[in-house]
C-alpha cells in the first residue's frame, strides 16, 4: 500500500474530530475523502502531510512509518485549497521548490518544471510572480509544485473549490489523465458530490469523527450503507417516505397514503419493520393517470435546470416529493393531481431507528 | 476621483497646504535658524530675510564653540559618532534575538509563551529612571559602566519588545500554509523561517527596525546616566550648548539638523519596505 492510515484519532481541547480513522490507498488509486464541510478532512490532510500531529495512529508511506517523521521527510505532494503559493516568487520559483531540496543538478530541475508546467499549459506565465495569475493559473501552478516531485503520495485538498464553475468543470475531465501519469497514491478532499463521484476510484465518507462508507462512486451512490449517506449524494436530494413493509403472497408491500404498492421480493427481512422509504428523483415517473404501483401526488410546481426538468409534488399526507426528468417543455405536464410510479428495483429502505440499509437480495 | 469639481480641489489643496506649514514649520523654522548668527536669530521683529552663514555648522565639526565669552570645546561629531554606533549596533542585536523570539511566539504555543511575551513588553512600562538606579550601581560593579555593550545592552529595553511585537503581529498574518506548503516541498525549518517566513515579514521587520532606531536615537536618559563624556550621544551631548555666556540657538539648531538626518535619510529609504504589500496574491483573495 502506497498510504496507509490506522486508527488515527484527534481532538482538538475537548472537540474530537475524528476518531480511529483507517483508510488504505493503493499506488495509482484516487480516493476522495467526501463529507460536509467542519468534518476534519482538511485536518486529516495535514496529519498524513505531517504538518499536524494525530493524537493516536499509524501512517505508512510505502509501506515506512512516517508518523513521527517531519513534513519534509515524508515524499508526499500537496496542494491547498487556498493555492499557498509563495508570494515573494515566481511561479518558476513556486514549481521548482519542491525539486531543489532533494535534487542538486539545475538542468534536470529546469527539465522536469517545464515538462510539468507545459503539461498543465501554464508555461507561458512561469516567469510572473503569483499575484500576476488569475486563479485558474495559481490553482495549476499549486498543482504543479505538488506534483513535480512525482510524490508516492499526493494530497489535493479541494484545489478546485477556489476557481470558477467552468474550469472546475474542465479541470474535473482533466485531472483523472493527469494523475493517472503519476501513478501516485492520490487523496483528493472534496464536498462537491459531484466532483467526488467523477474523480474517485473510490469514496470514503467522513461524517460524524468517522469513515461511514469507503466504497465505489456506483455503490455510494445506488447501495448507500445509511440515510446520510443517500442524503449526501444526488442532486435533488433523495426523497424519504416513512413505511411499514409487510408480507403479501412472496411479494413485500408497502402503503403510501392508503395505496398498496408491491417492491417485489428484494427486502424480505424488512417485513414488520418501522422503515424508510428512499427515492432517488431520477428514478421516479409521473403519469397523468393512475397504473400499477404509482400513488397520486399532487404536482405543485415546475423547475426547469437546462439538462433537466424537476417537479415538486406532495403527498397527499404532505409529504415533499421530488421528480427529475429530462428537460421537458414548460408546461408539458399540468401542474394538479398526478400518479408517480418507480421501478421496485431501485427502491432503497432503512430502518427508520438506526437509519441502516435493509438486507437487500438480489434474487 | 475624476469627478471632483474644480472649487473642491483647490480647497482641498489650500487645506494640505495649511496642515503642512502647521507641522513642517517649527523644522523649516530650524533650518533657517541653522544659518544664521544669534544675532540675527534674536531681533526683533523676527525676519526671515538674513544673510546665511555656515559659521554654526563650521563651529560644530570642528568642535568649537565661540561665544561672546570666548571658545568652548564641544565634542559634538563624536556625540554623533557615538549615536550611530548606539543605535545601530542595539537595533541589529535586537532583530538578531527579536526576529526568531516573534517567530516562535507566532507559530508556537508553549507553556508561559503569552507570560513572557507580556513581561517583555512590560519592560516599556517601568519608568526609566527607577529601573537606572539600581542598574547603574550593578554596571559599575560589573564593569559594564561607561561602556558601548553596557549602553547597547541596556537599550535592548527599548528595541527588543518594540521589535518584538511589531514583528510577531506580522508573523501571524501569514497564512501558515505557506510555510507548511515549504515545508512539505521538501524544506527543513530553518530554511522555511530564513527564506519564507523572513522574507515575507519583510516589510514589518523594515518598520520595526526603523521604529527601534528611532526610539534609540532619541533616547537620552540612559545614556545620560550610565554614559561619560566620551560614549555620550547626541542627546545628552547637546546639553554643552547652554554656556554660561547664553544658549547658541544658531549652534542649536545646526545641530539638531545634522542628528536628525540620518533618522530622516533611513527613513525616507526605509518607505519603500514599508508599502510594499508583499504577501498580496499569495493565497486566494
Amino acid at each position: 500500500m502506497s498510504l496507509s492510515l490506522r486508527h488515527i484519532s484527534k481532538s482538538f481541547g475537548r472537540a474530537t474530530i475524528f476518531s480511529d480513522i483507517s483508510l488504505d490507498v493503493a499506488e495509482g488509486e484516487t480516493v476522495v475523502l467526501f463529507g460536509p464541510s467542519g468534518t476534519g478532512k482538511t485536518v486529516l490532510m495535514r496529519i498524513i502531510a505531517g504538518v499536524e500531529d494525530a493524537d493516536n495512529g499509524i501512517i505508512m508511506i510505502d509501506n515506512r512509518d512516517v508518523t513521527n517523521s517531519s513534513p519534509d521527510n515524508r515524499g508526499v505532494g500537496m496542494a491547498f485549497q487556498n493555492f499557498a503559493l509563495f508570494p515573494h516568487m515566481s511561479a518558476y520559483e513556486n514549481v521548482a521548490s519542491a525539486l531543489t531540496a532533494r535534487e542538486g543538478s539545475a538542468t534536470i530541475i529546469q527539465e522536469r518544471v517545464n515538462s510539468i508546467v507545459k503539461l498543465l499549459k501554464i508555461d507561458h506565465v512561469m516567469g510572473h510572480s503569483p499575484r500576476e495569475l488569475s486563479n485558474g493559473q495559481k490553482q495549476r501552478t499549486a498543482l504543479a509544485r505538488a506534483l513535480v516531485g512525482a510524490p508516492r503520495v499526493l494530497l489535493l485538498d479541494d484545489p478546485l473549490r477556489n476557481v470558477d464553475a467552468k474550469l472546475r468543470y474542465e479541470m474535473r475531465l482533466e485531472l483523472p489523465n493527469l494523475l493517472r501519469r503519476f501513478g501516485s497514491a492520490v487523496l483528493y478532499v472534496t464536498q462537491d458530490y459531484k466532483e467526488a463521484m467523477a474523480l474517485g476510484h473510490r469514496i470514503a465518507v467522513l461524517q460524524g469523527s468517522r469513515i461511514i462508507q469507503a466504497a465505489s462512486p456506483i455503490d455510494i451512490y445506488e447501495r448507500p450503507e445509511s440515510l446520510i449517506v443517500a442524503k449526501l449524494f444526488g442532486d435533488p436530494t433523495i426523497n424519504v417516505l416513512p413505511v411499514m413493509p409487510r408480507l403479501h403472497g412472496d411479494e413485500v408491500i408497502i402503503e403510501i397514503d392508503g395505496v398498496s404498492i408491491s417492491i417485489g421480493q428484494y427486502y424480505r427481512d424488512a417485513v414488520g419493520i418501522e422503515a424508510s422509504l428512499a427515492l432517488r428523483p431520477e428514478h421516479l415517473v409521473v403519469c397523468s393517470t393512475p397504473g400499477a404501483n404509482s400513488f397520486p401526488v399532487e404536482i405543485v410546481a415546475e423547475t426547469p435546470l437546462n439538462e433537466k426538468t424537476v417537479l415538486l409534488t406532495r403527498t397527499r399526507s404532505g409529504t415533499e416529493v421530488l421528480v427529475s426528468m429530462p428537460a421537458i417543455n414548460e408546461g408539458t405536464i399540468p401542474l394538479g393531481l398526478g400518479f408517480v410510479s418507480f421501478d421496485p428495483k431501485s427502491v432503497l429502505l432503512f430502518d427508520r431507528s438506526t437509519e441502516r440499509r435493509l438486507r437487500y437480495f438480489d434474487r | 476621483m475624476d469627478n471632483v469639481s474644480p472649487i473642491e480641489k483647490v480647497l482641498k489643496l489650500a487645506a494640505l497646504t495649511l496642515i503642512l506649514i502647521f507641522f513642517m514649520f517649527p523644522i523649516f523654522w530650524i533650518l533657517l535658524m541653522s544659518f544664521q548668527t544669534n544675532e540675527t536669530i534674536l531681533r526683533i521683529p523676527p525676519s526671515i530675510v538674513f544673510e546665511p552663514t555656515l559659521s554654526n555648522y563650521e563651529a560644530l565639526i570642528r568642535g568649537k564653540l565661540v561665544s561672546t565669552a570666548g571658545t568652548l570645546d564641544i565634542a559634538f561629531m563624536s556625540n554623533l559618532l557615538n549615536s550611530v554606533i548606539l543605535s545601530t549596533s542595539s537595533v541589529i542585536l535586537a532583530l538578531l534575538f527579536g526576529v526568531p523570539a516573534a517567530y516562535a511566539f507566532a507559530r508556537y504555543k508553549f507553556k508561559l509563551g503569552e507570560f513572557i511575551a507580556f513581561t517583555l513588553l512590560s519592560f516599556r512600562f517601568a519608568p526609566p529612571l527607577l529601573v537606572l538606579l539600581p542598574l547603574s550601581l550593578i554596571f559599575q560593579k560589573i564593569g559594564l559602566a561607561d561602556t558601548y555593550i553596557g549602553l547597547v545592552w541596556v537599550y535592548q529595553l527599548i528595541a527588543l519588545p518594540l521589535i518584538l511585537w511589531i514583528v510577531r503581529g506580522y508573523f501571524e498574518d501569514i497564512s501558515p500554509d505557506i510555510e507548511h506548503a515549504y515545508r512539505i516541498a521538501g524544506h527543513g525549518w530553518r530554511k522555511t523561517f530564513l527564506k519564507v517566513a523572513v522574507p515575507l515579514a519583510g516589510p514589518g521587520i523594515a518598520a520595526a527596525g526603523l521604529l527601534a532606531f528611532i526610539f534609540c536615537w532619541n533616547n537620552f536618559v540612559f545614556a545620560l546616566i550610565l554614559a561619560s563624556a566620551d560614549k555620550q550621544p547626541v542627546t545628552v551631548g547637546a546639553l554643552a550648548f547652554v554656556t554660561a555666556s547664553g544658549i547658541q540657538y544658531g549652534q542649536i539648531a545646526a545641530a539638531i539638523v545634522l542628528s536628525a538626518t540620518p533618522t530622516l535619510v533611513i527613513a525616507l529609504y526605509a518607505q519603500r519596505y514599508l508599502v510594499e504589500g508583499l504577501s498580496l496574491g499569495a493565497v486566494k483573495g
